[in-house]
């Protein structure tokens, strides 16, 4: 049998971190009375016209600088047509011709083995990325046979991050999403929180043979969480090999992922090829940004976008990040990954070590095998560890001193995770813990013993 | 060169026209001839001119909430509410194909 080589494209929605809409003064946020959050804009009520919101720009720039990516200085706006109950224009504004930011790329690590050894980096390209309209939220009553419509999500800005079709399975697809999200976070320019629908994920997946043309291509959709998108994603070319391996084909279809089954599932309400008409918005000019050069002399402030100024202030990225960590503490690349995926537990461990006489690399065990693995155990983020960067350290300033060995340690550390506000000096105690010192006692205690074995 | 019935049928389920009668569809066929016209200007090397409002600023408007919770008044015209949320049918009513309803492309 000819080998399969599957191809995976990542379309990716990111909910810009504003105080307010993309083109409207209504409030963003998650969870609010239905259509309380709705200005007559976001209603469609004729008459109304949208008025871009500056900080959204400001997202769009930032993430675009951190992909890689060449602002373009001129980008347009247009509509996209298609009828649906949460589309009250029947359109959405977007970018479809000029879009603010292109040919980016995204760099992500992932284990090599399942034995997570080793690492390496691949790279995924950035098509573009572009400033669009979110629409509202459909809640469907089966029973009843109607659609409730909520507008407070239409119009909120979203970033659409388009990926070249450079992955090719479940695993690459989730390690590329998260550090995108990483990214966002510490941009600041999304919270990127997949299950509060701040970030969402569809996927196109097709198969095809070496040397062949691309295979017909499916979109997934309805994919929840990271772990969601590389089970969902192994499903579809799973299936699409099983499907062509029988003599059946693929349809350009879209379809949704059903996370109790663990497989996808044809999409209702998608009726063929869409024709969204696109057209240049009419009511928005081209958006233009400048950079040091281009400034022009005499223009308000408010008014200027500054790419440059807005490249000085970016973050350290997560993978500067990393460098710095490995850099600084002495620790392996594998270790900087897994304290940057974990939400607080890069600052825990740099806590640590600043109160601690411990060499880093000997603490980063400590860190990872023991405190991450019990908070993994219990679900429970860094944040509502019931040991502190404090008592970790308390206790491993008692093992460097030699007060302990390290097995009394891992005992101690048992102990304290009974959060039951002792120290580790108190549990030490009370379970007598301490290393004898003692010369003399040592001794007397080696002598006992071979006198007892002698007496066999 | 007459639009096609095909096309004719496409516009009007993108759209939800109705052309109606073949007034309808003449009315269409002059305003693309209409348009047409702008083929007639050579365009070679010049730069598409997206709107008369091209060389205008884009105002950019501060990051502030200014409007919002008014669910009261949005509703006020909705034919249909539960609990200040609007109601739609359950999904997208496709217009029944070609064959299937009355419309006087049919008989074109």
């Amino acid at each position: 049998l000819a080998p399969w080589i599957p191809v995976v494209g990542l379309e990716i929605h990111a909910q810009i971190s504003s105080n307010s809409k993309l083109f409207s003064g209504s409030q963003v946020q998650f969870a609010a009375p239905p259509n309380s959050l709705v200005s007559f804009f976001d209603a469609s009520l004729p008459g109304t016209l949208p008025v871009l919101n500056r900080r959204c720009v400001e997202a769009a720039v930032m993430t675009g600088l951190a992909l890689n990516c060449s602002i373009n200085k001129k980008s347009l706006f247009d509509r996209k047509h298609y009828f649906y109950a949460d589309l009250p224009a029947g359109y959405q504004i977007t970018q479809q011709r000029v879009p603010i930011a292109v040919n980016g790329s995204l760099s992500y690590s992932l284990y090599i083995d399942n034995k997570m050894s080793q690492m390496v980096t691949k790279t995924v390209r950035i098509k573009q990325i572009q400033l669009e309209q979110d629409s509202g939220k459909s809640l469907h009553d089966d029973a009843r046979s109607q659609t409730l419509v909520d507008l407070n999500r239409a119009g909120v800005g979203l970033m659409e991050v388009v990926m070249e079709p450079d992955l090719c399975c479940g695993e690459e697809a989730a390690a590329a999403v998260r550090e995108l999200q990483l990214i966002l976070q510490t941009l600041g320019s999304s919270q990127a929180v997949m299950a509060e629908g701040q970030l969402r994920v569809d996927a196109n997946v097709s198969v095809h043979h070496p040397g062949e043309p691309y295979g017909v291509r499916t979109e997934v959709k309805n994919i929840n969480s990271i772990r969601f998108l590389a089970k969902a994603v192994d499903y579809e070319i799973q299936r699409q090999i099983e499907e062509l391996e029988n003599g059946g084909t693929v349809l350009n279809e879209t379809r949704a992922f059903d996370s109790k089954l663990g497989c996808t599932v044809p999409m209702r309400d998608k009726e063929g090829k869409q024709d969204y008409r696109f057209m240049p918005e009419p009511n928005l000019p081209p958006l233009i940004l400048y950079d040091a050069k281009s400034l022009p002399a005499n223009m308000n402030h408010q008014q200027v976008i500054n790419i440059d100024w807005i490249h000085e202030r970016l973050p350290d990225l997560p993978s500067v990040k990393r460098e710095k960590l490995v850099e600084q503490y002495g620790i392996l690349p594998e270790h900087s990954f897994t304290l940057l995926n974990e939400d607080g537990l890069a600052e825990f461990f740099e806590s640590v070590v600043k109160q601690t006489q411990m060499k880093p690399k000997k603490v980063i065990g400590w860190i990872l095998n023991d405190l991450l693995s019990y908070l993994k155990q219990h679900s429970l983020t860094v944040k509502e560890s019931p040991v502190s960067s404090f008592l970790l350290a308390d206790l491993l300033k008692l093992l460097e001193k030699k007060e302990i060995s390290s097995t009394a340690a891992k005992r101690v550390l048992a102990e304290l995770w009974k959060g039951e506000g002792k120290t580790p000096l108190e549990i030490v105690k009370e379970q007598k813990l301490e290393l004898l010192q003692d010369q003399k006692e040592l001794e007397q205690i080696c002598q006992a013993v071979i006198d007892g074995q002698q007496n066999e | 060169q007459k639009v096609s019935v095909e096309v004719l049928d496409h516009l009007e389920h993108l759209a939800l026209v109705d052309f109606r009668d073949s007034e309808g569809v003449e009315r269409l066929q002059k305003a693309i001839q209409f348009a047409d016209q702008l083929h007639e200007v050579n365009t070679d090397g010049v730069e598409p001119m997206d709107s008369v409002l091209e060389d205008r600023c884009l105002y950019l408007r501060e990051d502030d909430v200014t409007e919002g919770n008014c669910a009261k008044e949005l509703l006020e015209n909705a034919r249909e509410k539960v609990e200040e949320y609007f109601v739609a049918p359950p999904g997208n009513i496709p217009l029944p194909k070609l064959e299937e309803r009355e419309t006087f492309l049919q008989g074109s």
